[in-house]
C-alpha cells in the first residue's frame, strides 16, 4: 500500500518538473519561461520530497525533508522575484503578443528608481531600495 | 517492484527533463536564461538525489540534496544581483 503512495507521488513530482521543462524549452519570451518554471518545480521537487519522507518513515529523514520543501518554498519566489527584476531593468524585450505591460514609464532605466502614475518626472525620489 | 519502477520509469523522465533544461542551458539568448536553467538544473539534482536515496536505501543523500538547495539559491541571488548592478549608473 505505502509503495503505490510513494509510486504515485513521485510520479506526479517527475510529471511537474517534465512540464516545466518542456515548457523552459517551448515559451517564446523570457519572463513566460521563468513564470512556468518557478513554480511548477517548486511543487514537483515537494511531491518527490514527500515521496521519500514516506519511504523512511523516520524522524531524522523527515526533518530534512521538511528542512528541504521549507527552504524551496521560502527562496523560489525570492530568486524569482530578483531575477525578474534584473531582466525588467535590463531592458528584456517582451514578446510581441503581450497586451500589458503595467511597470511602463514607472521605472527609471537609468537610476533604478521608481514613479508612481501622477508624479512630476523632474521630482523622482531617490531609489527606493539599494538592494 | 518499487525500486524498478523508480529506477526504469522515474529517473528517465527526470534525465529526459535535465537533458531539455540543458538544451535551453547551451543556446539561450540571453544571460538571464541561463541562469534560471542552472537554477532548475539543480533543482532537477536534488529531485534525482532523492529518487536514488530511495533507490539504494541510504538516506545519506538527502544531506547533499539540502547543501544543493542552499547553493542554487545563493547562485540565482548573485547573478541576478551583479547582473543588475551592471547596468547601473
Amino acid at each position: 500500500m505505502m509503495d503505490i503512495i510513494i509510486m504515485a507521488m513521485t510520479s506526479i513530482g517527475t510529471l511537474f518538473i517534465l512540464i516545466a521543462a518542456v515548457g523552459l524549452i517551448r515559451m517564446p519570451d523570457f519572463f513566460l519561461r521563468l513564470s512556468v518554471t518557478i513554480k511548477a518545480a517548486t511543487l514537483g521537487l515537494g511531491f518527490i520530497m514527500g515521496g521519500t519522507a514516506l519511504y523512511f518513515l523516520e524522524f531524522s529523514v523527515t526533518a530534512k525533508v521538511t528542512a528541504i520543501i521549507f527552504f524551496l518554498l521560502i527562496t523560489a519566489p525570492v530568486s524569482g522575484h530578483m531575477i525578474g527584476r534584473t531582466a525588467y531593468f535590463t531592458g528584456m524585450k517582451l514578446w510581441k503578443g503581450t497586451i500589458l505591460d503595467e511597470l511602463k514609464g514607472k521605472y527609471d532605466r537609468k537610476t533604478h528608481s521608481l514613479t508612481s502614475d501622477g508624479d512630476d518626472p523632474s521630482e523622482r525620489t531617490p531609489p527606493v531600495d539599494e538592494l | 517492484m518499487l525500486n524498478n519502477y523508480l529506477l526504469f520509469g522515474i529517473l528517465p523522465v527526470l534525465s529526459i527533463s535535465a537533458i531539455l533544461v540543458f538544451i535551453r542551458f547551451l543556446k539561450g539568448p540571453y544571460t538571464l536564461d541561463r541562469v534560471v536553467s542552472l537554477d532548475f538544473l539543480i533543482n532537477i539534482g536534488i529531485g534525482i538525489i532523492a529518487i536514488y536515496s530511495i533507490v539504494t536505501d541510504h538516506s545519506a543523500f538527502l544531506d547533499v540534496a539540502m547543501i544543493l538547495a542552499l547553493i542554487a539559491f545563493l547562485g540565482s541571488i548573485a547573478f541576478s544581483y551583479y547582473l543588475e548592478q551592471r547596468g547601473k549608473r
